[in-house]
């Protein structure tokens, strides 16, 4: 199988994997236990929040270990809103484009009565931080915009959004789930006070993730119970997953240029590959986007069909169509960027990482040419671009 | 398990009648691209009888495995046969499809139907 999904979840470093499985077996004491096996994972917990802290420029102190990107994100807004309401501040500012662990999340918040401004992301899929600026107002009590998109790749300008933040006094968080451990993120430097961030995007477990909150930075719980994680997160620490996550994200940091260099290379080369394909266009901006991240619209054809084909190649691959989605609407990133409906559903995504090889590159080329000319070739979409009855939109 | 039955699937990857009936008497066209399918569906009627059919599809794995389908449950059959498709034995003949897959299943049948009233109107009923 030629994996080109990374985007969705990653495989396993093999140094994750070990220190999970040697933590499981072994080490499996309540880290607030008081006797000295207890302690022992303590330690090794303790230890993780100071890898993780390093790999993104805080203070050990200002991570909160959750069970993911999307309860990072949760807790991050609602605890920005619960704050901000107390100090009489309901209006937020986000993207029209964020991951659902954020839209569905303002949503909620919007049902009690905050007032959400979703933000441009313009055709290339870039937020204007001027734009940011120009929607704060008096009672804005938070802005959240995502450091990466996860269906286009697309890196927003995250440091002039958190100047312009800071400059104003509001709360800025990033759900950095696709950015961390593929790009360099430095919390102090990008200005950022809460950012949310998922291991088994950087080659870590699934099921956990941490949320960053500044030091100063009101912070709320979601889970009630127990004192663990400073009375913010209840509930027994995932030791084992920590302890990989941390594992993972230091490796990735360690290894970020050369992450960049050799993969942004393959991914030009399949953008320059499939952007042979008449009628097609990349999705998001060719420069600022993510290292692995590949994502084209295709006219005449659906995305799921194109996935099926390709699965039969051995290519696991993504799309952004209203059929894999079960619901009768494309992807809400690919309609924010301006693709009408009729182009958004014949998406594919592909992302690719360190191990994606050239020659899987050029498999991958010459199977989405095969599969989207065989699939045009019987769609009456296409029939009727070729033949002039319809216009061409690509 | 997958996302489909190995029927689906055999109807996805070897779509049965696709094409063009360049002299057809019944042609209809369903769907729309905003919600994501789209099928047309030529009928070659002749005595009452489909003695032809062939069909061309925009859409999912879903669509084009009921579109398939749907042209081989009225091949060589009466029109008033072909009339009486439905939706779900399109599904049923495809060993099921997934519940948020049914409404392609709908098209497929929509456009039988709408090639069948397209032959009506050209032969003046
Ligand atoms: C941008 C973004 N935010 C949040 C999430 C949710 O992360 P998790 O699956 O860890 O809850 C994802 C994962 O799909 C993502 O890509
Ligand atoms: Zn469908």
């Amino acid at each position: 199988m030629i994996y080109a999904d990374n985007a969705a979840t990653t495989k396993m470093s093999e140094k994750a994997l070990e220190t999970m499985v040697s933590l499981i077996k072994d080490t499996y004491g309540n880290p607030s236990s008081l006797y000295e096996f207890g302690q022992k994972s303590r330690e090794v917990l303790e230890d993780a929040r100071a890898k993780v802290a390093k790999a993104i420029g805080a203070n050990p102190k200002e991570i909160i270990f959750t069970s993911g990107g999307s309860e990072s994100d949760n807790q991050a807004i609602l605890s920005a809103a619960k704050a901000g309401e107390a100090a009489g501040k309901k209006h937020i500012i986000s993207s029209a484009f964020e991951h659902h662990a954020v839209l569905h999340t303002l949503n909620k918040l919007k049902k009690e009565g905050f007032e959400i401004t979703l933000l441009d992301v313009h055709e290339n899929g870039l937020i204007d931080p001027g734009e940011v600026e120009d929607a704060i107002k008096e009672d804005t009590c938070l802005v959240t915009i995502m450091f990466a998109n996860n269906e286009i790749g697309t890196i927003e300008p995250i440091r002039e959004i958190g100047e312009v933040c800071k400059k104003h006094g509001v709360t800025f968080h990033t759900d950095a789930v696709q950015a961390i451990g593929h790009i360099p993120v430095n919390v102090v430097d990008d200005n950022i006070d809460m950012l949310s961030a998922s291991a088994h995007k950087f080659h870590g477990p699934k099921g956990v993730g941490f949320l960053y909150v500044r030091k100063g930075v009101r912070l709320f719980n979601l889970i009630e119970g127990g004192a663990q994680e400073k009375g913010k997160r209840a509930g027994t620490e995932n030791v084992p997953g920590i302890a990989a996550m941390a594992v993972a994200l230091e490796d990735a940091v360690s290894n970020l240029e050369n992450y960049s260099k050799i993969v942004t290379a393959k991914r030009d080369r399949l953008i320059e590959g499939i952007s042979d394909i008449s009628h097609s266009a990349l999705n998001g901006d060719a420069k600022k986007r993510l290292p692995g991240n590949v994502n084209f619209c295709f006219e005449g054809i659906e995305g799921e069909s194109i996935l099926l084909l390709l699965d039969d190649k051995g290519i696991a691959a993504s799309s952004g169509s209203a059929c894999t989605s079960g619901s009768l609407d494309p992807s809400h990133v690919l309609l924010a960027i301006g693709r009408v409906h009729d182009v958004a559903h014949g998406s594919l995504r592909l992302t690719i990482d360190e191990s994606t090889t050239d020659e899987e590159v050029e498999t991958i080329i010459a199977s989405v040419k095969e599969v989207v000319e065989y699939l045009r070739g019987f769609s009456p979409v296409w029939r009727d671009l070729i033949s002039g009855k319809r216009e061409f939109i690509l | 398990m997958a996302l489909y039955s190995e029927k689906v699937m055999d109807h996805f990857r070897n779509p049965r009648n696709v094409g063009v009936i360049e002299d057809a008497n019944g042609i209809g066209e369903v769907g729309n691209a905003k919600c994501g399918d789209i099928m047309k569906m030529y009928l070659k009627i002749e005595d009452d009888i489909i003695k032809d059919v062939k069909f061309e599809t925009f859409g999912c794995g879903s669509a084009i495995a009921s579109s398939s389908m749907a042209t081989e449950l009225i091949k060589g059959k009466p029109v008033a046969d072909a009339m009486k498709l439905t939706n779900e034995a399109v599904a049923e003949a495809l060993d099921g499809l997934p519940d948020y897959k049914m409404h392609c299943s709908v098209l497929a049948e929509e456009a039988i139907k709408s090639a069948l009233d397209d032959y009506h109107k050209r032969n003046g009923q």
